[in-house]
């Protein structure tokens, strides 16, 4: 096992760029080959994926696992450093399932499903990256490469939406997501410079410029100067508010498969970056700001939650969701304090398979009916039961239903909340609150009730998209009912990174 | 005093290869079914060997010809890699062009093969009068090039306003000489570096303003970057191609040289007026890229915004806390000279193929691009990708690398500029993008000749060579860089 250990985290990062170069190479008239090496490629990062969390060792001493050194550009002190802590694992597992899950539901793309591959393993090489990289430029190379496929992806196979006052292209989405997250990427990588050049290490080994940090070569002033960058140029990605804007509307133009990684996983880049960017190397920068951080937390949750009450889309319902549910996963980090940063973790897993689960069924009622309107469709639960259920356990999951994973999650963050500040963590039980009358009522009215004739012939889930949906549930029911394996991994992450907070 | 005519061997190549195109033209006849690859392929052949014996002749490590006037060193050679290989693929991507729509065919490749050796020998000029001739040679061929499409009523318009504005800029340029050399007493870096420090009167700083002027106009540096729009619009789109590759990398070894050799013990005085330039010059050049809706002039535009990235890592050579050569700074320069060279000739390719076989420079030309020819929408996505500082491509590392020189070199400020100007130019790049992926088609498929594909993918796969495996190119330069001396010899 010792060579499996040694390659798989680099592996993570070649399969995906391997099946893009097989892709390009296949022609694009053999559909049915794209598709075959799409699938395949997803379920073996999947094996992958769960061998790096199964092989991660929640009792070692070492905070990074799996470690590997290539040397890249030494002019610069720049090494492609691989290597997982706890979250890290984690979050690969989550990508692993969601990216399986996802290139299962793009079989269903139609139009030139070899491009839309090409582009979406683009995509998931840079968010594994993200993940995987100990090295702060390659942090941010792959970042910023799980940035650059979006634009086509949802630009050419998006869906654009009409109200009744107002239309969203997806050519607007596409745009708006794109630039937003760029803008952000471009306030991190004035971040990264100023830190690299500040420690005068000559080198972006993250673990080399923590000690730094720790040191003192970082000041204080720098920290409280160059934080703020890094919370926002993450938080733009993370969805934190009034930086959201850009999530809903790329969201609902995207197509299924990508809302899914979209939401599901790249999200999570953010807040990811958040924390190994900034928790790690400023955490006094962490202190100052994380009021701050706190307050717009909360306001992601209040805020998302009354929006999504008041969308009648059911993709911007699942997209505003995601802006509210993020909300906790900021609050927890906002916590720096234990639990909070073991829930801020858990939910972004518990949320990432949650919110795929979520737009895997809606894209698949979109499909069927062509309309997303919650006051059009009513009574699906007799024609697509597998649909209906599905879509009912994510929508537990995400009220905080005990048993499911959310639950776990929003409790540990809640606690730390109500241990750090408890008037805000009081608001944030408010909006789970609001979350369990919106979604209860989009289930009661979508899917019981009165069924209109036109839905008599929607066909259910076809076995494809019930397996890959299965495929999401086992992890939701998993960590709400067994937990401690998921938190154990996390144990060493964490408690490194509040050691400078005085531990506890 | 000796001089070791065997090393020049490379320039004699290109001087007597740019002969024999022309006396192949007169030879074949006007009719011949190959006249047009045979001419090609001799210039480009030629180019070749000369090419091959500069990388083979070890002598080439660091031997000065004639007293520091010509350098045969590590340094002209990397150079000579960038310029007489963006010269190759020009004439690659030329073929297809200048067969379907050329009449002087001979003059054409003759005039690439002079401009390229007026270029080599500004990277190896190490004084100001060599360095002004092989100037004038380079800007001589461009002007005739330029000309070259006359059945284009912008190209002769083209061509005289570059003739002019050329022309009012090397008056410039040669004042400042002769100022300097009045001040100084001698034309050659090294020698003047010694005497300047003493000299700053304000005659020598006018001097010197205006040789960085003459500098500045080549690069296209604002404000006077006034004749690169109409220049790019209307000249031949390959020539277009070469005059944004081949005079800009040229006038960056030049300068480079004379800063690190001439204005070394100076640098100081001038590093404020460079970062100024770099920023005027980001700043104009993305803004006005925004409001463009012919494809030549958006990226005669974004070019200027490159030349901004260029000052930014040339405003950063000096190290000025440690009063010694930032040599990672011009290093990234080069290393971005580089990647821009392979990128910007993969951009204007496609647009001239697109031009080509539809007639269309303007944006809704390309609309659906990437369904009537694949490749040429993947190579205009890579180029636009690069020049915005996305990865994989090689944008985004020299880029990285050039910013975090400048950051090294206290000028955090002006990354903050590079990144916003950076962030604002991919607004205008995705409107090429989308166009090509998401407009509808208007008409059937494009079919590019074998040459052509062959040509774009090797300049595709170079600007992805350049932003996955860096390291190789960037060894290469840090060996040439190093050899400019006395600037970083103190540099740790």
């Amino acid at each position: 096992m010792d060579y499996a250990d040694r390659h798989v985290l680099e592996s993570l990062i070649y399969l995906p760029m391997i099946a893009v170069v097989v892709l390009l190479l296949i022609p694009g008239r053999h559909r049915e080959v794209v598709r075959y090496v799409g699938v395949t490629t997803g379920l073996l990062l999947l094996v992958g994926s769960v061998y790096v969390f199964w092989s991660f060792d929640p009792n070692s001493e070492a905070l990074y696992q799996l470690q590997r050194t290539y040397s890249w550009l030494p002019q610069l002190g720049i090494d492609l450093r691989l290597g997982v802590d706890g979250i890290g694992a984690l979050m690969v597992l989550l990508t692993g399932i969601v990216s399986a899950t996802a290139a299962i539901i793009a079989l269903t793309v139609d139009r030139e499903p070899k491009p839309y591959y090409i582009l979406l393993y683009l995509l998931i090489t840079g968010v594994y990256g993200t993940f995987v990289s100990t090295d702060l430029f390659f942090l941010f190379f792959f970042y910023e490469l799980a940035v650059v496929p979006m634009y086509l992806l949802i630009g050419v196979w998006g869906s654009s939406s009409t109200f009744p006052t107002f239309s969203r292209t997806k050519e607007y989405g596409a745009m708006k997501l794109t630039l937003m997250l760029v803008a952000g990427s471009v306030l991190v990588w004035i971040a990264i410079i100023a830190i690299y050049v500040t420690a005068g290490l000559d080198t972006f080994d993250i673990a080399a410029l923590k000690d730094a940090a720790t040191d003192g070569a970082l000041s204080g002033t720098f920290q409280r100067i160059f934080f703020p960058l890094v919370m926002v140029g993450f938080g733009v990605l993370a969805g934190l508010w009034p930086f959201h804007t850009w999530s809903p509307d790329g969201h609902v133009a995207a197509p299924t498969s990508v809302s899914m990684l979209h939401a599901g996983v790249l999200m999570k880049l953010g807040a990811f970056g958040i924390i190994r960017v900034g928790l790690t190397l400023m955490p006094s920068g962490a202190e100052d700001w994380a009021l701050l951080l706190f307050i717009l937390a909360t306001a992601n949750v209040i805020y998302g939650a009354m929006s999504a009450m008041a969308q009648t889309d059911l993709k911007y319902v699942v997209g505003y969701s995601s802006v509210s549910h993020m909300g906790y996963v900021l609050m927890g980090i906002a916590t720096l304090e234990t639990l909070g940063l073991s829930g801020a973790s858990l939910q972004m897993f518990s949320h990432g398979v949650m919110t795929a689960l979520f737009f895997l069924v809606v894209g698949a009622i979109y499909e069927r009916a062509h309309t997303r309107d919650t006051m059009v469709l009513n009574g699906l639960a007799s024609r697509m039961g597998l649909a209906t259920a599905f879509f009912v356990i994510a929508g537990l999951t995400s009220l905080g239903l005990p048993g499911l994973s959310g639950f776990v999650s929003e409790l540990l963050v809640f606690i730390g909340a109500f241990r750090t500040q408890p008037i805000l963590g009081v608001l944030g039980v408010i909006g789970a609150a609001i979350t369990a009358v919106y979604i209860l009522r989009l289930i009661a009215r979508v899917f019981f009730g009165e069924r209109s004739r036109e839905w008599n012939q929607l066909p259910d889930l076809s076995r494809k998209e019930s397996l890959a949906a299965a495929m999401l549930v086992v992890p939701i029911l998993l960590v709400g009912i067994y937990p401690l394996p998921f938190l154990r991994v996390l144990d060493n992450a964490v408690a490194a990174l509040v050691a400078p907070f005085g531990g506890a | 005093m000796n001089i070791d005519f065997t090393l020049l061997i490379p320039e004699f190549v290109l001087a007597g290869v740019g002969l024999l195109v022309l006396a192949v033209d007169m030879v074949l006849p006007r009719d011949h079914a190959r006249r047009n690859i045979a001419l090609a392929g001799v210039a480009a052949a030629g180019l070749l060997a000369a090419l091959l014996w500069g990388i083979f002749d070890l002598r080439s490590a660091n031997e000065a010809v004639h007293n520091g006037i010509y350098f045969v060193d590590r340094f002209a050679l990397v150079f000579k890699v960038i310029l007489i290989g963006s010269g190759i693929g020009v004439i690659g991507m030329s073929v297809d062009y200048v067969g379907s729509r050329m009449e002087h065919q001979g003059e054409y490749y003759a005039l690439i093969v002079f401009s390229v050796l007026g270029a080599v020998m500004m990277a190896a000029a190490g004084e100001l009068l060599t360095a002004y001739i092989a100037l004038e040679l380079l800007s001589f061929s461009l002007y005739a090039l330029v000309a070259l499409a006359r059945r284009d009523a912008r190209s002769p318009e083209a061509s005289t306003k570059y003739i002019l504005l050329g022309a009012i800029s090397s008056a410039v340029l040669l004042y400042g000489i002769g100022i300097i050399y009045g001040a100084t007493g001698t034309t050659v870096f090294r020698e003047m570096s010694e005497t300047l420090p003493t000299l700053l009167s304000p005659t020598v700083v006018v001097g010197v303003v205006m040789l960085l002027g003459g500098i500045a106009f080549k690069l296209a540096v604002v404000p006077f970057h006034l004749w690169t729009p109409d220049v790019y619009e209307g000249a031949p789109t390959p020539i277009t191609a070469h005059l944004s590759v081949l005079s800009k990398a040229a006038m960056v070894a030049l300068a480079l040289r004379f800063f690190a050799e001439g204005l070394v013990f100076t640098f100081n005085s001038w590093q404020l007026a460079l970062a100024i330039l770099a920023t005027v010059t980001m700043v104009v050049g993305t803004l006005v890229a925004l409001v463009q809706t012919n494809v030549k002039r958006l990226l005669a535009y974004s070019s200027i915004a490159q030349v901004g990235f260029v000052m930014v890592g040339l405003a950063a050579i000096v190290d000025v806390p440690a009063e010694a050569g930032n040599t990672a700074a011009a290093n990234a320069v080069v290393l971005h000279v580089a990647g821009y060279a392979f990128t910007n000739l993969a951009a204007f390719m496609v647009v001239m193929l697109v031009e080509m076989h539809t007639g269309r420079e303007d944006m809704d030309g390309y609309n659906g691009l990437a369904s009537r020819a694949p490749l040429l929408g993947m190579a205009m996505t890579a180029s636009v990708f690069s020049l915005a500082g996305l990865p994989i491509f090689a944008g985004f590392v020299t880029k990285f690398y050039l910013f975090t020189a400048a950051a090294d070199a206290e000028m955090l400020w002006l990354v903050i500029v590079a990144t916003l100007a950076s962030l604002v130019s991919l607004y205008y790049y995705l409107q090429i993008v989308r166009r090509m992926y998401i407009g509808k088609p208007e008409g059937g498929a494009l079919l590019i000749s074998n040459l052509g594909r062959g040509t774009l993918l090797i300049l595709f796969a170079g600007t992805v060579a350049v932003g996955v495996f860096p390291v190789p190119f960037l060894d290469a330069i840090e060996a040439g860089v190093s050899v400019l001396r006395p600037f970083f010899a103190t540099a740790g």
